[in-house]
């Protein structure tokens, strides 16, 4: 398994630094001068000159690409904000526990909310709970998160007055971005656990655990879910992904001091920088969580982890002879 | 001695696509899916006959009007009819939607056909590179890649249909290698064909209704991918009448005029809820295995 996972992260690298280098070749084209961005267009000649100098925005594409990703393996440097001067790294990591926590909390609730609906609607395929919760994902996959924050923002804080439109200090306030990010991805999970289930249930050793006689909830629980979780899973892996693009918005929406609203706020002032760092980091964090995806499979079906043993013996047997 | 030596093979009347046409119109959800993509298409076509009033069309002695039988949805704060906003509207998005799922499908197509036929270090070359842009999450390559080109129509096309490009090259990629193997392509080679014809006339023909299922289901990411970057004031910049945009301006005014917001959104939801049931439909139409 260690193997597996070191060879996993071995992988991971060249897509990341494949992802660095489409992000900064993407942005180098923005057609906005960074050192007007930063002195304003009052500066003379000569200090635009010397700080395209400082900044080495003189030095040739490759090397200006060498220097960004030298800076952040050995220093872990994402470079300086154009419009504040503040370095990236700081910003952006004490920015991330709260887009993250936000993250988590949103999936929680989704799988808490999907996967057990999800299994209700299998079990009783065309029922009225069944057909309410497809309508209900139908719905759900279909409103954009943007507009159903500010639905709940009208309804709950303008209407009802009872939670805060906008900010991040205290549960009152998670409420809402939460249920709006996890909305959309409980409706994904439901489908997918739904389908998952519908396909398992009809195997043939759900009949015979059942013929033996073993009780309707553990059969669904064990017999069941088991062998139906895997793509649950991998939707909920691809979910969070999303959600990290999805805080985006939320956090626009309600004013969360977060990633999202960093990257948002970059965006409106060109402050390449930020952007870079902030969609490199979300895209380095994705990685991760697909890798932690994979390896976990490992732990959830036995299958999985037998195979990779299996092949490893092979090739030990295959060395051997 | 037969008296009729050539039997006539019973002929054909119903092709492949006529069948998938029926399975596709007995199912009730995916005909109400293209019911309400028909009427938006046509509302898009006929914005000018239908709307009671131009997009830009200010009456500023009616802002701020609550939702009345002058103005069925109300008007914003320049006085302009939400209605025919919404309806002109209509226009932007189907054009974003099906402008970018074609940047998107074209060029998904041609690299995924490109990497599954010819295999090897080609497919090696061009996989590796969609599964860095896939690492990428969706919205923040469209936010990049905008931010590059900066605001307009077409720069928003270009961004969402580009971010889009990987997820089509892995289906048909996939596809077209279920089919590489099969014997006609390998006759089509026999024959002389040119690798070209064999990947345009001969592969991805027999691949298309995997193609079909996901150019309706990413038309509708596509949309609600451009109203995205429009509230973000990355995509189309007013006063051109995009849903997206329309949310954007209408959540200034959010805390008096529920209704600025409320509308554009329910479109939204409205156009992409049914290209979901379409594509379901399609999905379980053109391929009937799939069914359960």
């Amino acid at each position: 398994m260690l193997t597996y996972i070191l060879r996993r992260l071995l992988m991971m690298l060249p897509v990341v630094v494949g992802v660095v280098f489409i992000v900064f070749a993407i942005l180098q084209l923005t057609p906005t001068d960074p050192i007007r961005t930063v002195l304003g267009d009052m500066a003379t000649q000569e200090e635009v000159d010397m700080m395209r100098e400082e900044m080495g925005l003189n030095d040739p594409f490759f090397t200006q690409f060498y220097n960004y990703v030298k800076n952040i393996v050995t220093k872990g440097d994402f470079g300086v904000s154009y419009i504040n001067r503040k370095p990236v790294t700081s910003e952006i990591i004490s920015r991330f526990p709260t887009t993250l926590s936000l993250a988590l909390m949103s999936i929680l609730l989704a799988a808490a909310i999907g996967i057990p609906s999800g299994i209700i609607s299998a079990t009783r395929q065309y029922s009225l709970f069944d057909n309410g919760v497809t309508l209900f994902s139908l719905i759900s996959l279909a409103m954009p998160s943007f507009w159903l924050g500010l639905m709940l923002i009208i309804i709950f804080s303008l209407n009802l007055r009872l939670l805060p439109a906008s900010g991040f200090y205290g549960p009152q306030y998670w409420i809402m971005p939460v249920i709006t990010i996890g909305t959309g991805c409980a409706a994904g999970i439901m489908r997918t656990t739904r389908s998952s289930m519908l396909e398992v249930i009809r195997q043939d050793y759900i009949r015979t655990a059942r013929a033996k006689g073993q009780k309707e909830s553990i059969v669904i629980r064990r017999h069941a879910l088991g062998n139906a979780i895997i793509p649950v899973i991998t939707i909920m892996g691809l979910q969070f992904g999303r959600q990290l693009g999805g805080a985006v918005l939320v956090e626009t929406i309600f004013a969360i001091p977060g990633l999202g609203k960093l990257l948002v706020d970059a965006t409106a002032t060109k402050d390449i920088p930020v952007i870079q760092g902030g969609v490199l980091f979300m895209a380095i964090v994705f990685s991760f969580i697909n890798l932690f995806v994979d390896i976990l499979y490992g732990f959830i079906d036995p299958r999985i982890s037998t195979m990779y043993r299996m092949k490893k013996a092979k090739k030990v047997g295959a060395a051997n002879e | 001695m037969s008296s009729n030596p050539t039997t006539q093979l019973p002929y054909r009347k119903k092709s492949l696509w006529m069948n998938a046409w029926k399975r596709l119109t007995k199912n009730r959800m995916a005909m109400l899916g293209l019911g309400i993509i028909s009427l938006f298409i046509f509302a898009a076509i006929f914005a000018d006959y239908i709307a009671p009033y131009r997009y830009d069309e200010q009456h500023l002695d009616k802002i701020f009007q609550f939702p009345n039988k002058e103005f069925l949805l109300g008007t914003d704060q320049n006085g302009r009819d939400i209605l025919s906003r919404i309806i002109y509207g209509a226009r932007i998005s189907l054009q974003v939607g099906f402008i970018s799922v074609a940047i998107s499908a074209v060029l998904g197509c041609g690299l995924g056909s490109v990497a599954g036929y010819y295999g090897d270090k080609i497919d090696n070359v061009i996989m590796r590179v969609m599964d860095v842009l896939m690492a990428i999450p969706n919205v923040l390559l469209a936010i990049v890649i905008a931010t590059t080109l900066g605001p307009g129509l077409q720069n928003l096309m270009i961004a969402v249909g580009i971010s889009s490009v990987p997820s089509f090259a892995r289906l048909i990629r996939a596809s077209i290698l279920s089919v590489k193997g099969q014997e006609f392509v390998e006759a089509a080679r026999l024959v002389g064909c040119s690798d070209a014809r064999i990947i345009f006339r001969h592969l991805i023909p027999n691949v298309l209704a995997p193609i079909i299922v996901q150019i309706t289901l990413s038309m509708a990411l596509s949309i609600l991918a451009a109203s995205t970057l429009s509230f973000l004031g990355l995509g189309i910049q007013p006063p051109i009448p995009e849903w997206g945009a329309m949310l954007s301006s209408g959540r200034m005014y959010i805390m008096d005029y529920w209704y600025l917001v409320t509308f554009p959104g329910i479109a939204i939801a409205i156009i992409i809820l049914a290209l979901n049931l379409l594509g379901d439909g399609l999905r379980d139409a053109l391929d009937p295995r799939m069914k359960k």
